[in-house]
């Protein structure tokens, strides 16, 4: 009898892992009263770079606010068809890029110039819809990030519009400042600061499709529904620059293919919040927890 | 008075006792070290347990604390190792007593004040006890290589069952000396680089850089460190279990010199990397595991056969199922080389699979992705180690009849559901996307926990049961204050 207890709860628990998971369950919608087409003005000089806190420094810059959201890169999508700048090629939306000089290091792989994808149409977590000549969003995700969206589709998007995505070293020093801080806060991570891995944000749910993006800015010190939110700008007036979203980067390094990211995501555990957390991989990847913001 | 004196004597002056106190530390450091992460930082259990002991836990600081963290526990284990080492061969009473004494302080001190710096503010004279005690360890190391020197005629073996050469030198002890050698040469790449970093505090997690394709001599050697010192404890556990198993015959004469290259070409194939032969040095290293590995495979075919034949002994025609009762029969005895041969699944055979399938795997996936493979096959070679010993350590309680069987089966079936999930973890992204992934997720994670927490149980039943026979005037504790694991090696 005992044998058989234990055995129905092991296929009991057997079948749970394997129920479905419904990636259109109903979202929160909230405004949190950020504004995603803001810039915030980097200005030139000294700060920590990494987590040994190597003085570099950098030239003036502008960065955006939060991450690009659903919304601005539907309106790209549609202004980008329209001008050839993007086409439709099967069940993904394809860019062209000029390509990468190859210089056969070890593990490298060739970006030849080209066509190359910037979002598939055909994941199933895509917020954007196609419906044969117009790019709209899944309603509730306006205000989210923009995400399964490749190294080129981030590229392009900056490009697009005479922008281009932040160095490295400029996305940490917008995240950071000029002190040595390890979050764009301060020292510290609680779950209200950040979307994270199991922060108990009111868009996740670990039982069935786990974690899930959360609007742009929402971490401001607000309260929507009685959750209460800490201010987590970062000292130059940036939000979700940790969590949320991995965020890519614009660096091409020699002798190798991978795209860097930072920030971590809504898909990591706090200490991959860290302002130099690397993550890195090749320029077509996508994924729900991968996005952007562009510099200028 | 003499309660204290007669206990302290028996932790600190017996190979069992000094075993006991190895594995209770390390129960000790995994059970509060074990909440600072994974679900019982998800359950909040994290920040109590900051608060309770007073932890001082630095953002910036975390790769340098889990970089102590491991190398205590490491050095534990390494204790243990050579406890059995010192009580299974014949070697000279000064050596036994000095190696064990300065191994025992060695491991202590560096786990004590290793932790108290990494996790308790920065006390730097906590900082130099702890690398004064990697030193003892590594002097320890050092007499263990003296004291094993195969080439003396008292060592050398006079039983044809036993592996050796024309002249009777034992390959066996060859073989634990050359792993000794190739201990404390492989440790001062990961001292001499641990000393440059030092200086700077520039600590680093290798699995972080694996993806840089221009790296420097000291992160080479720090990669090939840590790969190695696993693989040499591994080859040391196993050599250990043979010897306790009583491994001889055909197959023990395969094995052994298989075991000799294995370790020095492995070794040479390491050390390689810090050198101009670093583009060949993964070649060398597949050269070397190959020997290594079959020669644990001969050890495992030598003990299933022999424990088949032993069961079945008395049964004139033995059925299929009667000779697999008596194969599993005892666990304790069939569950090191069953450990051994599911670390294929969770280990070598994950590694093997994934650099068959580089360019569909890791030419795609994104770096935390590989890193969550790279971590999670060596936390399951780690834990497949402790189990190994735990089950020797099983059978040097006595643990009989339905406590052994209990006890055994226990160790094998809970590792196994936590490792095999944790397999299945690393492999996910080759079977569900991310933003379908959290069912399975939390099915796997529950299994992981299960599996581990159980075992983290059972642990500390049996370290509770020997605090308490410790109390006993003539507890378990008195007979086994002179018992030598030599005198307990399987006829």
């Amino acid at each position: 009898m005992k044998r058989l207890v234990l055995t129905s709860i092991l296929f009991a628990a057997l079948l749970a892992s394997c129920v479905p998971v419904d990636l259109n369950a109903p979202i929160p919608v909230y405004d949190t009263g950020i504004d995603p087409t803001a810039w915030a003005k980097i200005p030139a000089g000294e700060f920590y770079f990494g987590q040994h806190e190597e003085v570099t420094s950098t030239e003036a810059y502008e960065i955006m606010v939060t991450d690009v959201t659903t919304a601005q890169y539907a309106e790209f999508l549609n202004d980008a068809l329209a001008d050839g700048y993007v086409k439709l090629d099967g069940s993904r939306i394809v860019g062209y890029y000029p390509g990468d000089t190859f210089r056969g290091v070890k593990h490298e792989e060739e970006i030849k110039a080209g066509d190359w994808i910037f979002i598939p149409l055909d994941d199933p977590s895509q917020r954007l819809k196609f419906d044969g000549t117009r790019f709209t969003v899944q309603a509730g995700y306006e205000d989210h990030p923009m995400t399964l969206v490749s190294w080129f589709g981030a590229w392009g998007y900056c490009g697009y519009h005479d922008w281009r995505l932040p160095t490295e070293m400029e996305w940490e020093k917008a995240g950071r400042g000029t002190d040595s801080r390890p979050f764009p806060w301060g020292e510290e991570i609680q779950r209200n600061n950040a979307n994270f891995y199991t922060s108990r944000d009111p868009f996740e749910n670990m039982r069935t499709f786990g974690s899930r993006t959360s609007p742009v800015g929402f971490y401001n010190g607000r309260t929507y529904d009685g959750y209460i939110t800490l201010d987590s700008v970062s000292p130059y007036g940036l939000y979700d620059m940790a969590g949320n979203v991995w965020q890519w980067t614009g660096n091409i390094y020699e002798g190798m293919h991978y795209r860097f990211m930072r920030g971590g995501s809504k898909d990591v555990y706090d200490m991959d919040l860290r302002l130099w957390v690397r993550n890195n991989a090749t320029p077509t990847y996508y994924s729900p927890g991968v996005g952007f913001r562009c510099a200028r | 008075m003499h309660f204290f004196k007669t206990r302290f004597n028996y932790l600190f002056n017996s190979t069992k006792g000094l075993i006991l106190v190895a594995i209770a530390m390390i129960a000790i450091e995994t059970a509060i070290w074990g909440m600072l992460s994974g679900p019982m930082a998800e359950l909040g259990v994290r920040e109590l347990v900051i608060k309770l002991f007073g932890m001082d836990i630095v953002q910036a600081e975390r790769e340098g604390r889990i970089i102590i963290l491991y190398h205590s526990i490491a050095m534990a284990v390494i204790a243990i190792e050579t406890y059995m080492i010192t009580s299974l061969l014949k070697m000279k009473p000064f050596f036994k007593t000095a190696i064990n004494a300065l191994i025992t302080v060695g491991y202590l001190v560096t786990m004590i004040f290793g932790m108290g710096f990494a996790y308790f503010g920065h006390n730097w004279a906590f900082h130099g006890l702890y690398i004064f005690g990697l030193s003892l360890i590594f002097f320890a190391g050092l007499l263990m290589i003296i004291a094993l020197w195969p080439w003396k005629e008292e060592y050398y073996v006079t039983d044809k069952d036993y592996a050796q050469t024309k002249s009777g030198v034992d390959l066996e002890r060859i073989a634990f000396f050359a792993t000794a050698v190739t201990t404390v040469l492989s440790s001062l790449f990961g001292a001499i680089p641990g000393s440059y970093y030092g200086n700077g505090f520039e600590t680093f997690l290798a699995e972080n850089i694996i993806r840089y394709p221009e790296k420097t001599t000291m992160e080479y050697s720090v990669i090939g460190h840590l790969h190695i010192m696993l693989a040499l404890i591994a080859i040391m556990l196993t050599l250990i279990i043979g010897r306790w198993l009583n491994f001889k015959g055909l197959w023990h004469k395969f094995a052994m010199p298989l075991m000799i290259l294995g370790t020095l070409v492995l070794n040479l194939g390491v050390w390689g990397v810090v050198t101009p032969l670093e583009p060949i040095a993964h070649m060398i290293i597949y050269v070397g595991a190959t020997p290594s590995m079959l020669a644990a495979l001969f050890l495992l075919i030598w003990n299933w056969n022999k424990l088949i034949k032993d069961g079945i002994a008395h049964i004139q025609k033995p059925k299929f199922l009667q000779k697999l009762g008596a194969l599993v029969h005892d666990p304790l005895k069939f569950g090191p080389t069953w450990q051994m041969l599911f670390m294929n699944f969770t280990t070598s055979g994950i590694g093997i699979f994934m650099a068959v399938r580089l360019d569909e795997i890791f030419r795609i996936w994104p770096a935390r992705e590989e890193r969550i493979e790279l971590t999670g096959h060596w936390h399951a070679l780690s834990a497949i180690i402790a189990t190994i010993i735990l089950m020797y350590y099983g059978d040097m309680l006595g643990l009989k009849g339905k406590v052994r069987q209990l006890y055994g089966w226990a160790i094998i079936f809970l590792s196994d559901i936590a490792l095999g999930a944790v397999t299945i973890f690393e492999m996910k992204r080759l079977f569900i996307t991310e933003a379908e992934q959290q069912p399975l997720v939390n099915g796997l994670m529950y299994a992981i926990d299960f599996g581990l927490g159980m075992l983290l149980v059972l642990l500390a039943i049996v370290m509770v049961w020997r605090l308490t026979d410790l109390f006993k005037p003539k507890g378990r504790w008195t007979e086994e204050m002179t018992h030598e694991l030599s005198q307990e090696v399987m006829k």
